[in-house]
């Protein structure tokens, strides 16, 4: 089957014809109808170029700009990362981190000091070649005392990036980051022109990606065509991409119904069912690391027991959230914050599920009989979030925990009640690194470090791993975190959040679609095409 | 008059303002707002200074046509790329005008009409079924016309796209297919007023003494309805047509919601959620002003129209 395999691969990428394929099936030992049906299955799963793609995204603004540093949604991360550039590195639909700008990378055996190559004859819509400069203008971009970049944490631990000649650059770290290259697949990260003054020059959408900006209408649409240019083989298949800012569900499942649209992010849930049922429709989802936390603060009464904290624990039944919150689109997680398509995602920990006994026994050692208690929700930190809440409720009473859900606005949600109540609803869409992830949300100090939780032990394990090239190593100290977060931790993690997607079904997607994030990484206007 | 009030407006706009809950140094960095990042926004947009001079600052320069600068658009490490308020709004403004203006070019004619021979034919079977038919327009909230119109026609019979996708380089004829559906919607749910008050005033009037005299004079019914009673009716009904055109610039929030229109309305919606302030005031003032201005004009023609106010004893 291995030389099927092999010749599949080769018919794809188009080295051998349709009529060498079928020998070659035939002399491995297949019969001649599924030889035939085989190569017939490869031409159609293999992608057609041209079309329009219409695509609607939420999570944009009308103080949207072009600036990679202000990219702060999904819409936005979708046109400037997905469409007009690139970054050092990407991640593949597998997970795995494969080079985009850079062609190879090293580090020093500390991990402190890593050197890019960069690809050869690569350039930018107006025709500039990519040079070292450029990656140094754009790094340098989100560094500095006073810049208000989203990316500013990401590159925080870099002291020093240098050109080396035009294709190498090096940068310097203040502490070892196995991880760094990883970093580098960072929406916000992506490639700009160098400007002779060494800033970037965002302002005009230059890039070196798939699609050329033509219109640029922030709240609206944006409007991109196919790069005639584009150095990545097999990739960008549309003629151009309409990307359209549609925040209401109810619209874009109406304009993907009607035919007016071609893919739509995250459906609703609600209906999804009758989604599943179109005959024009497709539901495409991928399970990656984005997860619902109910994070407790861990410097606040009661909550800075852990007894109390295991109680709630056991005290919320995860199947029930995963069928009846998610609709079945999702996966059961346990209390930490790493998800099956993390590297170092620890299966062999035990599934923690909902037991009222241990709830109330754990609730006993705390010291208390029954407690009452507020929980904080809003729709804008979930969808279902009060659903949930109120699921708990239920839940939780057969364990004399008196759950009373506080419905909270949404406006002003993030500043008023996330961090600041004691408990509350809050999500996160994953991180592709076990470092990243932790350094963000469960460090010490981290500023959103959401339950204000501490570990001795976590702070040291995180710096020992973040420094360790030896994969078993991390491995490892990646598990002995995992088990940490879930028996200590301040939050409740019920369950991992698919992202759902409804696509027309003249579009066709890769077999495997990425899950870092929604809309196949939001390279989908990259890794899809038209069928029909 | 009308200036007062507006000042009155404007001050209950920045007040409302003024109540939103967080702000947009908050809004745009939602999750991400750490207290430095914060602090650095509310310095560079001037948020640090005390609510009275922001206010005198910014009714200055809106006295001299400066609708101010957004807060959107302000990129890192000092390149700034932020658009005056009114480049914003300019070209939404034109899109909610057309929309407003379409649906005013056929609801306020055909109002008059269906009005006019509801009158001459009063309790017909004809006078009915426009009433049950516009009163029930009126009913519905605009959404569910909205997504009843969507449902009818884009998607059981799909003739037109359920999506107002506009762009300039659009022809009248395209422009009108895509925003068929809105207008229709605009007009269903202003036409019953104007109709229903261009019927009322009419059938008021024809029990006029002098209509009396026409009709013994032998004057053909129509006559008399266009000639004698339309004349002494137009201020009522130039009232309510000024009311419901006002509604149209003003309420069309929900329709351009539902069809994803890129009007004034939308604009504002998005801009509350970001708290992109000095659009949502100006957006505000626009609204307000609309309606200001369309109550004048009201006023002016129904004394214009009207010899007794216009000539006072």
């Amino acid at each position: 089957m291995d030389e099927i395999k092999k010749i599949t691969k080769q018919l794809r990428a188009g080295q051998i014809s349709r009529r060498e394929f079928i020998v070659a099936a035939v002399a491995a030992g297949a019969a001649v109808p599924f030889a035939m049906s085989m190569s017939s299955n490869v031409f159609a799963a293999m992608p057609k170029s041209g079309g329009l793609l219409r695509h609607a995204i939420t999570g944009g603004s009308t103080s949207d700009n072009l600036d990679p540093a202000k990219v702060l949604d999904m819409y936005m991360a979708n046109v400037s990362f997905g469409q007009l550039r690139n970054n050092l590195t990407e991640i593949d639909s597998d997970g795995s981190l494969i080079g985009e700008l850079a062609e190879s990378w090293e580090s020093t055996g500390d991990a402190k000091t890593w050197t890019f190559k960069l690809r050869n004859g690569v350039e930018f819509h107006n025709g500039k070649t990519l040079d070292a400069n450029d990656v140094v203008a754009s790094i340098n971009h989100h560094r500095g005392e006073d810049s208000t970049s989203a990316a500013k944490s990401i590159v925080a631990a870099v002291v020093d990036v240098q050109a080396d000649g035009k294709e190498t650059v090096v940068v310097e770290l203040s502490g070892g980051s196995a991880d760094f290259p990883f970093l580098l697949s960072d929406f916000h990260l992506s490639i700009c022109p160098a400007r002779d003054d060494g800033t970037i020059d965002w302002e005009s959408g230059t890039g070196t990606g798939g699609y050329i900006l033509e219109e640029f209408n922030p709240g609206v649409k944006v409007v991109t065509r196919r790069n005639p240019n584009y150095w990545k083989e097999g990739r960008a298949h549309f003629e151009s991409v309409e990307t359209l800012y549609i925040a209401d569900v109810v619209a874009r499942t109406n304009a993907l119904q009607t035919g007016d649209l071609d893919a739509m992010t995250r459906a609703d849930l609600k209906t999804i069912h009758l989604m599943e049922k179109h005959p024009a429709i497709n539901i495409v989802q991928s399970t990656g690391n984005q997860h619902y936390t109910l994070p407790m603060l861990t410097d606040v009464a009661p909550f800075d027991n852990n007894e109390l904290r295991l109680a709630l624990k056991y005290a919320i039944d995860r199947e029930q959230w995963k069928t009846v919150i998610a609709r079945g689109y999702g996966e059961i997680a346990n209390d930490h914050p790493i998800g099956p398509a993390n590297r170092y995602y620890d299966a062999s920990i035990e599934q923690r599920v909902y037991d009222p006994d241990k709830a109330k026994f754990h609730l006993k050692q705390a010291g208390y009989d029954s407690i009452d208690l507020d929980l904080h929700v809003a729709e804008t930190a979930f969808e279902g979030a009060t659903d949930g809440g109120q699921l708990m409720q239920d839940s939780a009473r057969a364990a004399g925990i008196n759950i009373n859900v506080v419905r909270e606005a949404n406006d002003g949600y993030w500043s008023n009640v996330w961090q600041k109540k004691p408990w509350c609803a809050s999500y996160w869409a994953g991180r592709p690194t076990e470092d990243w992830m932790f350094s963000l949300t469960y460090a010490t100090g981290a500023d959103w470090n959401e339950s204000h939780w501490s570990n001795e032990k976590f702070d040291s394990l995180l710096l020992a791993a973040r420094a360790e090239l030896d994969e078993e190593k991390r491995r490892g100290m990646y598990s002995d975190m995992q088990q940490i977060v879930r028996d200590e931790g301040g939050s409740v993690i019920p369950i991992y959040a698919s992202f759902v997607q409804a696509l027309s079904n003249k579009l066709s997607t890769p077999e495997k679609v990425a899950s870092n994030l929604e809309f196949d990484g939001h390279k989908n206007s990259e890794r899809w095409w038209f069928s029909s | 008059m009308g200036f007062v009030t507006l000042v009155v407006v404007s001050i209950i706009i920045f007040g409302v303002v003024e109540f939103l809950p967080g702000d947009f140094s908050q809004a745009i960095l939602g999750q991400s707002a750490t207290e430095e990042t914060v602090a650095a926004f509310r310095k560079e947009l001037g948020l640090d200074k005390p609510a009275h001079t922001r206010y005198f600052d910014w009714i200055g320069a809106m006295l001299q046509g400066d609708l101010g600068i957004s807060y959107s658009g302000r990129g890192a490490s000092g390149s700034d790329l932020s658009r005056p308020v009114i480049d914003l709004i300019a070209p939404r403004f034109w899109n909610t005008i057309f929309l407003a203006g379409v649906a005013a070019l056929i609801a306020v004619p055909l109002a008059l009409i269906l009005g006019i021979f509801a009158a001459l034919f009063r309790n017909s079977i004809f006078d009915r079924t426009v009433n049950v038919f516009s009163l029930s327009a009126i009913s519905f909230p605009e959404f569910f016309i909205s997504y009843l119109l969507i449902l009818l026609f884009a998607s059981i019979w799909p003739i037109f796209p359920s999506l107002a996708n506009v762009s300039d380089d659009m022809s009248l004829g395209e422009r009108l297919v895509v925003t068929a559906l809105p207008i229709v919607t605009l007009v269903l749910i202003t036409l019953a007023h104007m109709m229903r008050m261009t019927r009322a005033a009419i059938i008021n009037l024809m029990a006029s003494p002098y209509i009396e005299m026409a009709q013994l004079k032998g004057v053909s019914p129509t006559k008399i309805i266009v000639q004698h009673a339309l004349p002494n009716a137009w201020a009522p009904i130039v009232t309510v047509i000024a009311f419901n055109l006002a509604y149209l610039v003003v309420g069309v929030v929900v329709v351009e919601i539902v069809f994803i229109y890129p009007g004034v309305g939308q604009l504002m919606v998005d801009a509350v959620t970001t708290r992109d302030i000095p659009v949502v005031q100006a957006c505000a003032l626009v609204f307000a002003s609309a309606y200001i201005l369309l109550n004048l004009i009201a006023d002016i023609i129904s004394i214009v129209t009207n010899p007794r106010i216009l000539h006072p004893k």
